[in-house]
């Protein structure tokens, strides 16, 4: 059961436009935890000196992994949407590095389910970004 | 004795339209996720028009929030950008006419950012404004606010803290 619930989820983020104009791709699914990674694009730059990613591709990358998190928590339905999410940067991320997001779904209550999740570099000691939210639980027929 | 003419119109529109145009088109992300900027005087206004890329939930469909995030993100730093050249641009001490990405002033840096998904994002053109509500020395306070339909009603805000770029000389 929770293995199809993780294959469901996979198949959905990596049908997502998105995720795919980003090449993400799912590293890990299951259990409320998601670690999602995306390769170093020259098109997603945001500081053109330096060659560092844009921050907005940071967050882009959290918000996907936060999302695939709540659908893989044996708690949660299949559907989810974003209500808020804070990001912080730690660091600016390494041109030329993967960037890699790991998010946990922490806790699921009837409407909401909590995620933190942190974004690293190729160092994966120290992180690049870290992210908390609250996302809904869309619950089938009720909506 | 006599005050100096103002400036001819077209003088101050080249002038400032090519300092936008050099602070927006030469970031590689704003281009990929094809946002322009509209400007009214000093006060601007982004564009996110609809693609097919842009989207997060194909069965909606509806815009990705991360997509609403970076959109909102790059508002956030493009307005405050423009407001710290502003001065410097109005005075001549900047020449937009030779600005090359390489020459471009230093960008704030994000320190945090928090966006509030207040509405789905629907498949169609967005539009954000962003109002600098502090601006210090070395840190600064952005709020943003992005609508589609009706201006009135927000389909999200952001509010983001920014490590200020070191001014030279």
């Amino acid at each position: 059961m929770d293995e199809d619930k993780a294959r469901i989820a996979r198949q959905f983020i990596e049908m997502i436009p998105h995720s795919r104009a980003l090449n993400m791709r799912v590293d890990e699914i299951g259990d409320g935890v998601a670690e999602i990674s995306m390769p170093y694009d020259p098109r997603l730059i945001g500081d053109p000196q330096s060659g560092v990613i844009h921050g907005g591709a940071v967050s882009a990358l959290l918000d996907t992994c936060g999302g695939a998190a709540v659908m893989s928590h044996k708690d949660a339905p299949a559907g989810t949407a974003t209500i808020d999410l804070r990001i912080d940067y730690m660091r600016a991320a390494a041109p030329g590095q993967r960037i890699t997001a790991r998010a946990e779904c922490y806790h699921v209550t009837r409407s909401v389910a909590f995620v933190r999740a942190i974004a690293t570099d190729e160092d994966r000691e120290n992180p690049v970004a870290t992210a908390a939210g609250a996302f809904t639980v869309e619950r089938g027929g009720k909506t | 004795m006599s005050r100096k003419a103002p400036e001819p119109v077209q003088v101050i529109k080249q002038r400032r339209d090519a300092a936008l145009s050099a602070l927006v088109h030469g970031v590689p992300y704003i281009n990929f996720l094809g946002i322009e900027f509209e400007r009214r005087g000093d006060e601007l206004t982004a564009l996110l028009p609809f693609d097919d890329k842009l989207i997060g939930n194909p069965l909606l469909p509806a815009l990705h929030g991360g997509v609403t995030a970076a959109f909102l993100e790059v508002t956030a730093i493009i307005g405050l950008s423009w407001a710290i050249i502003w001065e410097d641009m109005e005075s001549g001490a900047l020449d937009p006419l030779a600005l090359t990405p390489e020459t471009l002033p230093r960008l704030p840096k994000t320190i945090d950012f928090t966006v509030d998904y207040l509405r789905t994002g629907l498949p169609r053109d967005a539009y954000a404004r962003a109002r600098v509500n502090r601006s210090g020395r070395r840190y600064a306070s952005v709020h943003v606010e992005a609508w589609q339909d009706n201006r009135a009603r927000l389909y999200a805000q952001a509010t983001g803290h920014f490590l200020m770029p070191p001014r030279n000389g």
